[in-house]
């Protein structure tokens, strides 16, 4: 269908969501990720079963830790959809995009790249 | 053996007993404790003093005992295992007795997740049932739990609780046989609203032959209103209120609703007194002492022999 | 199994201000069965702190490392050639491998990022219930497998209390009511009049009541 979808997203293949562990969601975002989404396979529609059901419970208590540590939960979405919905899917992956773009940058990178200016305005001033 | 207890000599006279409470005051003011006996005075033959019920810090049963002695009354110290271990029980026993109280009722008590200290630890060192059987070996034996020789040994006459209406049903008789075994001389039961399966309930006792061991005062309560009603068949824990008393209240005008209440009472104080071995009634008029005359009057059970 | 909450994350945070350089111990028995402080929850909690130090620009550095046991000697030993290159130790283990870690280290402050509630056992996948309060004195035998001492909020040995109603305990209603449980049981194996045993009072001394308590077997002393 060649569709497109906003450059700025990387896809993390995986063979089920069920594989996608909490550890996962939190490490991506520890990575510097401003935000995660699963898409998982429409529900009553996995192909192990259950996965994508177990995807969207580990999703909300991703959400409570993302929440509590200070990043937001709200940088983490879970959708489901079919094989066949390349459209849905570029769709989105622009709003996810939007979304995202209204709620910032990861917030652990604002912090890191304040620290990279200080650093270097102190080794500019030590020059 | 017998003790002091105006309830016992009543029980034991065969006369008809009638109990009431009275819940002690938030607050160190004896007035309260007065004022609440004011109402029962000459109504009853016995009155039970409540300890922390439903788990909330109110004065002491035994200092609430005191003041309505004082008043003339023959009061029954409720004391419950929640809040004392055996020594503190113990204590708490030969205390009561040397101030003259003739009379304790044994119970469990609330869980404090209901009261005003939810985050409070419990002692259920003992339960009900081995409280009796405590109470007993000092009243009879003259002995601690510990074996212990006591110098000066208690009297009293030794109550507990029966709730006919908890579950699992099929044991309450047998629960109330164990606390008979166990030295219970009288017990008061749960409200009675539900005045079939308190019939039932009786059955099974009558059965086991514990109304011969132990004699057994239903507990009464009368409505004040419909909202009453509701939340009592809705919110308490072990009450049976039957659906077709909360339409009869709910049929009621308001200002009516109070002496359909009473009226409710009446009918069921008659039905239990026709009960094979009821030998009272334990009125529970929850903040309406004052209803307590007129209940008793309007049942025939006035006058009281005299204590 | 031993079962544990995990505290609050705000409390962690705070218990860690001071300091940077953090050693995360996990255990692999009982707190990685019921799900609260095995390898993985010790790698998402890291993880949390890291964000959230992150965030704040707090330095932070964590190493995870999860004992076989903590409650053992020989694991807790297994700590001793990096453990004082860390500020503190923050422990996911019960109540028993945190104070045990503490007590062979002694210059080395453990904080507990667990809270320790009960024995209990799975009874589902997720959902764990208390079945032992390890009173010192089994009474299961005249229970029939149901504990009193434990499921009943009131701990009552003769029977169900007034506020037992529709097989569930008043105190909550997704408690089944232990008298109901032992009742029925006592009715399945037909000897309902078992219930009417009186059970006398209870020797609480062998309990926590009697001090903290110890086991010797002095043949396996070395």
């Amino acid at each position: 269908m060649r569709l497109e979808y906003p450059s700025n997203i990387k896809i993390v293949k995986v063979p089920c969501t069920g594989r996608v562990d909490i550890i996962h969601m939190l490490e991506a975002f520890e990575g510097g990720a401003d935000g995660v989404c699963l898409v998982g396979c429409l529900e009553g529609d996995c192909h192990f079963l259950t996965g994508n059901i177990r995807a969207r419970k580990r999703v909300e208590y991703a959400k409570q830790l993302l929440e509590e540590s200070g990043i937001g939960k709200d940088r983490l979405v879970m959708y489901n959809l079919s094989a066949a919905e390349g459209q849905r899917f570029a769709q989105i992956a622009r709003e996810m995009t939007e979304k995202i773009r209204g709620l910032g940058p990861n917030p652990i990178k604002a912090v890191i790249s304040r620290q990279q200016t200080a650093e270097t305005k102190r080794l500019y001033a030590d020059s | 053996m017998s003790t002091a207890s105006n309830l016992e000599r009543v029980l034991k006279a065969g006369i008809f007993a009638v109990t009431s409470e009275c819940g002690p005051p938030r607050g160190a003011d004896p007035e309260a404790v007065k004022k609440k006996g004011g109402f029962l005075s000459g109504y009853v033959d016995a009155v039970n003093v409540t300890d922390n019920q439903t788990s909330v810090v109110r004065m002491s049963s035994l200092s609430a005992c005191l003041i309505l002695k004082t008043m003339g009354f023959d009061p029954v110290m409720q004391m419950v295992c929640r809040d004392r271990n055996r020594i503190a029980i113990q204590s708490d026993i030969l205390g009561a007795a040397a101030l003259g109280i003739n009379n304790i009722l044994c119970l469990s008590g609330d869980h404090q997740k209901f009261g005003d200290h939810p985050t409070a630890k419990n002692v259920f060192d003992v339960d009900s049932i081995q409280l009796i059987q405590c109470v007993r070996k000092m009243v009879d034996d003259g002995r601690f739990l510990s074996g212990e020789e006591i110098k000066g040994k208690p009297s009293l006459f030794v109550g507990c609780a029966a709730n006919p209406f908890a579950d699992p049903f099929e044991i309450r008789a047998m629960r109330l046989a164990k606390k008979a075994v166990a030295g219970a001389q009288f017990v008061q039961t749960q409200c009675v609203f539900n005045v079939g399966k308190f019939g039932k309930w009786m059955e099974m006792v009558r059965d086991l032959g514990v109304h011969e061991k132990v004699h057994i005062l239903a507990g009464i309560t009368p409505m004040k209103s419909v909202g009453m009603a509701k939340y009592m068949k809705n919110s308490v824990p072990g009450m049976d209120v039957p659906d077709d008393l909360i339409k009869r209240m709910q049929d009621t005008p308001k200002e009516k609703q109070a002496e359909e209440g009473i009226r409710i009472c009446l009918e069921t104080i008659e039905k239990v007194r026709g009960i094979k071995g009821v030998s009272g009634i334990h009125i529970m008029a929850i903040e309406w002492e004052q209803m307590v005359p007129e209940i008793v009057r309007s049942a025939g059970l006035y006058p009281r022999p005299s204590p | 199994m031993i079962v544990a909450d995990r505290k609050p994350f705000q409390e962690i945070i705070e218990m860690l201000a001071p300091y940077s350089r953090i050693l995360l111990l996990g255990c692999n028995e009982c707190v990685t069965v019921c799900a609260v402080g095995g390898a993985k929850e010790v790698a998402v909690l890291a993880s949390e702190i890291r964000l959230r130090r992150a965030k704040e620009g707090i330095p932070v550095e964590i190493k995870e490392v999860t004992l076989e046991r903590n409650c053992d000697p020989e694991y807790v030993e297994t700590l001793q050639p990096f453990i004082n290159d860390f500020d503190v130790a923050l422990s996911m283990a019960c109540g028993c491998g945190i104070q045990f870690v503490g007590e062979r280290y002694r210059n080395r402050i453990v904080l507990p990022a667990v809270n320790t509630t009960f024995y209990g056992v799975t009874e589902q996948h997720g959902v764990w219930a208390e079945r032992c309060q390890g009173c010192g004195n089994c009474v299961l035998d005249r229970t029939l497998g149901i504990c009193p001492v434990t499921r009943c909020a009131k701990s009552l040995f003769n029977g169900p209390c007034g506020g037992s109603q529709g097989g569930v305990c008043e105190v909550n209603k997704e408690t089944p009511c232990a008298w109901q449980l032992i009742v029925d049981r006592y009715k399945e194996m037909g000897v309902l009049d078992r219930y009417l045993e009186i059970q006398p009072v209870k020797d609480w001394s062998v309990s926590r009541d009697g001090g903290p308590r110890k086991r010797i077997r002095e043949d396996l002393k070395i």
